[in-house]
């Protein structure tokens, strides 16, 4: 009889160790708390010369194959890089144009490589794929007609603003299918971004009517391509929700040894300490959770075990940051209340977390199925 | 000196063989969930003679040396052992504070004499140990322990009380913390480690019973006791030390036990298999959405410890806390234990009220009592509480 913890593998490559080693170096450098600060308020949220910086590393190629000019390492490796920018607290498009990548790699497959070229080459690429606030909805009420023109909108696109291309999830002739957009056919006010609880993370709600695709992909990869890209996206958020939450624990970590109140250091009160151990189990979890899910993955569609992997990576970091952001405000007590202190921060980073790509409640009903049918 | 793949499967289909025509049918009366519950002779003698059987086919400790009963071999080959033991359900081995604390303590510190007078009737059962750290007043905080060591002559004189003694009652040995100078500035420095006899006069283990109702557990009082002053181990005044290197087998951080076949496995497999057979509102009960829902919660905490267990091999991704995950696993995983156990037994509706003597309760009460009985485990070795007080000083280091 099959054991209901089923694969339980994981492995690390060199390739991993090494992406690992370099994003946390070169993100350290680039992108302490108070330079995250000072960008808060900008039009992308990060410094500007960081996007072409990032670019050059090649992290905008690691995941596709050499023959667009990538790295050929696939999504896995991508994983320690994203838990370096959650852990850095930084935004930047990488994300969103990675899963824009894996969503047209998996849709489109050899006829679009031009278009992967410009991707992995740093052209900022997106999906468009919420229509409204459920995650777990089909959204599909966006159509596409048969000479391409597309009516209705979405909504929380990520790097909406600034992205220049637009992979919009909708249906044509009852069909799942994929709209690429080019942001040159945007009618004039088509954008309007979104006001977020993350201060690091941008979006935008977009109206696509009227617009005419560049191309429409649709059939059976399809189909596979937008599960596999909510399954990553919700691995990749995973990813950098764990990052963010050891970040996070460091801080509530340093807080606790170096205030004192009623004559003692208030990290010895175990009021504090036990809710901080579980902290650090939960990132410690959440980050097993992550490197398993990563040995499950290659170019082909996403297996029944690398799904579980995925939900499971989602539920564990999402509730692990949720709750070290609330924890790293109450923690601070009165200065933790306070804009200018970095508890807020993370605060609203575990808010984000925990809804993108589905929440808890969402991945776990997921996984009953999964696990117990 | 590691196996391959294929010399470690052919030894696991050699020892399936062997446990399919000597593991015991049941013995038609009730056996412990763990050494921790060992409370009739009837229990003591059908577990002695199981461990000798093991020991007799080479099958324990085969990576202690040859000449102190073992095999030599690589440790792989112990592991091997252990997993077919809890696949087969196979009693467990009892002598447990011999053989995962005791016996790898004395491989460890342990003079070449001690070795000699010790190891090989671990293995072979013939000798029972028991440990004597706990005292009725210091539980958790071992530093303060009271029970004095008084040396006159070629002898040390023991006065006061351990408690929570496993296998007290039968033991022939103790691993006994006891305190050599009160006038120590540091109270670490006053405690001494001794391998004391309690076939001795002046012993006395007093039976406790559980909250399963079972027994397992002693007081034992110490009354003018003397023992060999050579029972003394590694020096006078050096007893913190080995005691915190006795806990770290007991508590898994360090390997070297010859088996970790000491409680019955219980999986969340077990759970989960068990549990379909309930019905709840008419249904079975994993239609309901918030039994679904919890019963997930316990499957990614177990699959969480499996992978928390694989990820100790991956030096990368431990360096941000080297020591995080071995000292926090007996946290985790006891906690988690207990959690799953008392999910078995709230999920059966009105029978769930049902104890272990009923002959309507299901599977015996399997679920009521390994719930009880898992206290052991968060509360022995250090509870739960403590666990976490190590691991928010020791891995994050917070302040005491």
């Amino acid at each position: 009889m099959t054991s209901v913890l089923g694969n339980v593998s994981l492995k690390f490559s060199d390739e991993q160790s090494m992406l690992m080693d370099v994003a946390r170096g070169f993100l350290n450098d680039k992108a302490p708390t108070d330079k995250i600060r000072e960008f808060l308020e900008s039009d992308e949220g990060y410094e500007p010369t960081l996007w072409s910086e990032i670019v050059d590393l090649g992290w905008t190629g690691i995941a596709l194959p050499e023959s667009v000019g990538g790295a050929g390492l696939g999504i896995s490796a991508v994983i320690p890089v994203a838990e370096a920018m959650g852990h850095a607290l930084l935004g930047t498009p990488l994300l969103d144009a990675t899963l824009a990548g894996q969503l047209l790699l998996r849709a489109g497959g050899a006829a679009q490589e031009p278009l992967l070229e410009e991707i992995a080459a740093g052209r900022i690429a997106t999906v468009a794929f919420l229509d409204g606030g459920d995650w777990g909805g089909a959204n599909l009420g966006l159509t596409i007609a048969q000479d391409g023109v597309l009516n209705g909108s979405k909504t929380f696109v990520g790097c909406g603003q600034e992205a220049s291309l637009f992979l919009v999830v909708g249906q044509c002739d009852n069909a799942p299918a994929i709209a690429i957009v080019d942001k040159a056919d945007l009618e004039p006010g088509a954008v309007s971004v979104n006001t977020l609880i993350d201060l690091t993370k941008r979006t935008a709600q977009i109206d696509f009517t009227g617009v005419r695709a560049q191309t429409v992909l649709t059939g059976e990869p399809v189909v596979a391509a937008i599960r596999d890209y909510r399954l990553l996206g919700a691995l990749l958020t995973a990813a950098e929700a764990a990052g963010s939450a050891a970040r996070c624990l460091a801080v509530i970590v340093d807080y606790l040894k170096t205030r004192k109140q009623f004559g003692k250091l208030i990290g010895s009160y175990q009021a504090l300490k036990h809710p901080t151990v579980d902290i650090y189990c939960g990132v410690e979890d959440a980050r097993s959770f992550c490197y398993h899910a990563a040995a499950l993955l290659s170019d082909d569609p996403l297996s029944h075990d690398a799904e579980i992997a995925c939900r499971m990576a989602k539920v564990s970091a999402g509730q692990t940051m949720s709750y070290a952001g609330d924890r790293a405000v109450q923690f601070h007590g009165g200065i933790g209340f306070t804009w200018d202190c970095d508890s807020t921060l993370f605060i609203r980073r575990g808010q984000w977390s925990h809804q993108v790509f589905g929440d808890a409640i969402h991945h776990r009903k997921r996984l009953a199925s999964l696990l117990l049918d | 000196m590691a196996e391959s793949k294929e010399t470690l499967k052919a030894f696991q289909a050699d020892v399936a063989a062997w446990m399919k025509e000597h593991v015991p049918a049941d013995p038609g009366f009730l056996l412990p969930l763990s050494f921790l519950e060992v409370g009739t002779e009837q229990q003591l003698d059908f577990l002695r003679a199981w461990q000798h059987k093991v020991w007799e086919a080479g099958f324990l400790g085969m990576h202690w040396p040859t000449e102190y009963g073992g095999q030599g071999a690589d440790p792989a080959y112990q592991g091997v052992v252990d997993r077919e033991l809890a696949r087969f359900n196979a009693p467990i081995m009892f002598n447990t504070i011999g053989l995962g604390w005791t016996g790898p303590l004395l491989l460890e510190m342990g003079t070449d004499a001690e070795k000699s007078k010790y190891l090989k009737h671990i293995l072979s059962g013939d000798e029972i140990w028991c440990q004597g750290f706990s005292e009725p007043d210091h539980g958790s905080d071992l530093g303060a322990v009271q029970t004095k060591a008084v040396r006159d002559g070629d002898e040390y004189v023991i006065n006061g009380s351990k408690i929570w003694t496993t296998l007290g009652n039968y033991a022939d040995h103790m691993i006994l913390l006891a305190r050599t100078d009160p006038t120590a500035e540091r109270k670490y420095d006053g405690l001494s480690f001794f391998l004391s006899p309690m076939k001795v006069a002046g012993v006395d283990a007093v039976p406790i019973r559980k909250v399963t109702g079972e027994y397992g557990f002693n007081q034992v009082f110490f009354t003018d006791t003397r023992i060999p002053a050579d029972t003394l181990m590694v020096g006078e005044g050096k007893g913190w030390g080995v005691a915190m290197k006795t806990l770290e087998y007991e508590r898994g951080v360090t390997a070297g036990q010859a088996t970790g076949h000491w409680m019955v496995a219980i999986e969340i497999d077990d759970l989960i298999n068990d549990l379909r057979g309930f019905e709840r509102d008419g249904a079975p009960v994993f239609d309901d959405p918030a039994v679904r829902d919890e019963a997930v919660g316990l499957i990614m905490e177990a699959k969480a410890l499996s992978l928390s267990a694989r990820r100790m091999g991956v030096p990368a991704l431990t360096s941000d806390f080297p020591m995080g995950l071995p000292l926090s696993s007996k946290y985790r995983g006891t906690e988690w234990s207990r959690r799953m156990k008392l999910f078995g037994a709230a999920m059966q509706g009105a029978q769930g009220a049902l104890y272990v003597e009923d002959p309507n309760a299901h599977r015996g009460g399997f679920w009521q009592r390994a719930y009880f009985s898992n206290f052991g485990a968060t509360i022995g070795g250090g509870t739960s509480q403590v666990q976490a007080n190590i691991i928010a000083e020791h891995v994050l280091g917070l302040p005491k």
